[in-house]
């Protein structure tokens, strides 16, 4: 007999003996890698206010978690890079000017009321930084008013903010927004929010590796699409074209990042569909006949209300036997 | 192990090995080990330490036992105690993780002499008697169940986990086996359809055998009997039932070619066809007695075991690990894979992300990612009624795509175990 062999402590366990390779970390990883070219395009248009804003909204979610970890005495999850990746959104969102006291506010409504008063990681039924941009939307008047956070910079384009003019002006007030500029970034915004072209490399990047299911992302971008292109047949003068409304305010940052985060959407495909594709009509109706400027925030949050429900559609499993009574 | 492309829009694909591996064949041990299911193990009834047994030798406690095992081996019996099952514990249960046994170890002489009980009838009742231990331990209890009504046996010539080529082995190398075991098969059972399921390749090398033969998807888990009924029979298996109780008996290429020879030679077929993958992915179809200690296998293989490495007896979706590299190769051991510890997946502690990966990837459509939140919550009842945990044929893709490593497979398997249970103790106490 081999000795050898019989010395060996085997290990026992249970089926399957293989896995994928991700992890939770991994995941979150590619999402910050994806998010960069916007990141750094917002870095290198607003300087260090921007650099500086976007290092603290992440620092600070990190810190909340490690707050929260230690008074519920849960372990320490700051690792995994959930609340990275939502500090980073959240500063995306946000003027390069935001005041430090709105960031580190934002991201304890974020981190805290937003996902850990839940139970933490993938119990979180809104949209984290969406929940705390919303909430700050509501609270403080004019925080997000682009055009005075931004008024002291000049980047020789229109310093206006596109859907201001839009809903101040109507379609008069955005004939100097060219399409094309306004998807390379020549726009005023969140600083990782209006380099569309970097978004949609981050995008594109994060669908074909599977980390975003197309169907959330395009069929979020279809509904915003088909939505403002009605609008803009009804009315040509008052509401603007679909391409315009793709490419300005939130529209792809939430179509790629915020739209498909994990817990607050569905996971079955025609749900997917029913509710990307709502949630971009929600946008457009709100931007063209509702009270606030961008319609992402809200548009957003109210589907992931719905999401519960939505996900209830779903094919009968194979062998499920209906009883009827 | 198969890691996940970089590119990935759907789900991953994880295709079976189709093409047999080389087949060497390993001479007599110098002992071998079988395990007899048995309520109260141990010796008696004539299976005790001293005994002279020959090759292919029925061995049972009492004559009207249903339990038996045959020798592979003509010696002398050296040891018989009761068995720790795969996990080091004697389970007070039967079902997927064992049954008491009795183990048997038999000091093998060089020369084969052969018992003469079987003398190569081809009855049902000989089948029952003597074929149960044949290599991919057939069973016709089926056949001779009265509530069940068998219109058709399917015969796997793919195997059903990833690695493993055993049975395109046999339909590769045996096919005048394998039409003589599916001729005994139709005789002796009167079922007259049978299906032989072959690799796309190995179609219109199957077909001489008088089958009906069907190709079968080369992607996992096409090869599991719940897959094919759907795919191949058209018959879907409700929740909680068996192919069996819809009239179909599944029956590894292996065996039929092993009862082919068996009943033309009056010889019970005593060897296992096991496909032993190397650390590296490289694999030998390795055919040995059944009992065959595995170390005697991997030292056929020239493999060394580290610590923490694993020895998964089976595949690598489905398979069990095992603890000892003493215990034997029973016969339905299909293969051996030995994982290196730093193949070897870490499960995580994670709670679900919902990232849907699971929804894409199951074959029957659970909602997994609800699932597993009523299982983690021990919520076993509502998890069957309201989220199809019943439905569920354990081929384990859910685990394996999960990004937050969850053990879904050990939750299933623990809400299954503890449902049995509740109705067992529920049947018991009306």
């Amino acid at each position: 007999m081999n000795r050898e062999l019989t010395d060996k402590k085997l290990v026992v366990s249970h089926a399957p003996y293989w896995h994928d390779g991700r992890t939770v970390s991994s995941r979150y990883r590619q999402i910050m890698l994806a998010a960069l070219p916007a990141v750094l395009m917002g870095i290198s248009q607003y300087g260090s206010p921007a650099l500086g804003m976007i290092s603290l909204a992440t620092a600070s979610a990190v810190a909340w978690e490690f707050v929260m970890n230690l008074v519920l005495g849960k372990r320490i999850t700051v690792g995994d890079g959930s609340a990275a990746v939502t500090g980073l959104l959240f500063g995306m969102l946000l003027p390069a000017t935001a005041p430090w006291w709105i960031v580190v506010l934002g991201t304890f409504l974020a981190i805290i009321v937003g996902k850990q008063i839940f139970g933490g990681l993938g119990l979180n039924p809104l949209n984290p930084p969406l929940l705390a941009l919303a909430m700050l939307v509501i609270s403080f008047e004019g925080i997000f008013d682009f055009n005075a956070a931004l008024r002291n910079y000049e980047l020789g384009f229109a310093m206006t903010y596109p859907l201001a003019d839009l809903k101040a002006l109507g379609t008069a007030g955005i004939d100097k927004f060219a399409i094309g500029d306004l998807f390379m970034g020549k726009q005023i915004g969140g600083v990782g929010a209006t380099f569309g072209l970097g978004l949609v490399i981050g995008g594109i990047y994060l669908l074909i590796r599977g980390y975003v299911r197309w169907e959330l992302s395009l069929s979020f971008l279809a509904g915003v699409f088909v939505t403002a292109w009605l609008f803009h047949l009804a009315d040509a003068t008052a509401y603007a074209g679909p391409m315009f409304h793709l490419f300005t305010g939130y529209t792809l940052i939430a179509a790629f990042f915020l739209l498909p985060e994990d817990s607050s959407s569905p996971v079955n495909f025609i749900p997917m569909l029913v509710f990307g594709a709502l949630a971009g009509l929600m946008t457009v109706l709100i931007r063209n006949i509702g009270a606030y400027v961008d319609g992402v925030p809200f548009s957003i949050l109210l589907l992931n209300l719905a999401n519960p429900l939505l996900d209830k559609i779903r094919p009968k499993a194979v062998g499920k036997v209906v009883e009827n009574a | 192990m198969i890691k996940r492309p970089f590119l990935g829009i759907g789900k991953p694909k994880l295709s079976y090995a189709l093409v047999p591996d080389e087949v060497q064949e390993l001479k007599v041990p110098k002992s071998v080990t079988l395990l007899l299911k048995d309520d109260d193990p141990g010796p008696g009834g004539g299976i005790e330490a001293g005994a002279a047994v020959k090759t292919g030798q029925r061995l049972s406690k009492s004559p009207e036992s249903p339990n038996y095992v045959v020798s592979s081996v003509t010696g002398t019996i050296s040891a018989v105690f009761p068995y720790a099952g795969t996990f080091g514990q004697i389970y007070p249960y039967a079902g997927k993780f064992g049954h008491p046994c009795t183990a048997i170890t038999i000091d093998a002489d060089e020369k084969d002499t052969w018992d003469d009980e079987y003398k190569g009838e081809a009855t049902l009742d000989t089948a029952l008697r003597f074929f149960g231990c044949l290599p991919g331990k057939p069973s016709f209890q089926a056949f001779a169940d009265p509530g069940k009504t068998i219109r058709m046996i399917v015969i796997s010539g793919q195997d059903q986990d990833l690695l493993l080529t055993a049975n395109q082995a046999i339909v590769q190398n045996h096919m005048a086996e394998l039409k003589a075991g599916i001729k005994v098969l139709k005789e002796m059972t009167g079922v007259d359809r049978v299906l032989l399921t072959v690799p796309e390749a190995m179609v219109q090398q199957a077909i001489s055998t008088g089958a009906e033969v069907k190709a079968l998807s080369a992607v996992y888990p096409a090869g599991l009997p719940h897959m094919v009924m759907k795919d191949i029979v058209g018959t879907v298996v409700p929740e909680g039932q068996s192919p069996e109780d819809m009239g179909t008996v599944f029956i590894s290429a292996e065996a039929v070619a092993a009862l082919g020879t068996s009943v033309e030679t009056g010889r019970l077929s005593v060897s296992k066809m096991v496909t032993v993958v190397r650390k590296g992915g490289n694999a030998t179809n390795l055919k040995v007695r059944i009992g065959t200690p595995l170390q005697v296998l991997l030292q056929g293989c020239g493999i060394t075991v580290q610590d923490r490495d694993r020895l998964i007896l089976g595949g690598p979706m489905r398979g069990m690990t095992t603890y000892s590299g003493q215990l034997p190769v029973e016969a339905d051991t299909d293969g051996l894979v030995v994982q290196d510890r730093a193949e070897s997946p870490l499960l995580g502690d994670h709670p679900c992300i919902n990232c849907g990966e699971c929804i894409r990837v199951c074959p029957v459509k659970i909602p997994v990612n609800m699932l597993i939140r009523f299982l983690e919550a021990g919520y076993y009842e509502d998890a069957r009624d309201m989220y199809d945990l019943s439905c569920c044929i354990e081929c384990g893709l859910c685990a394996y795509v999960c990004t937050s490593r969850i053990p879904i497979s050990q939750y299933v398997d623990l809400a299954k175990r503890e449902l049995a249970l509740r109705e067992a103790a529920e049947a018991e106490n009306e």
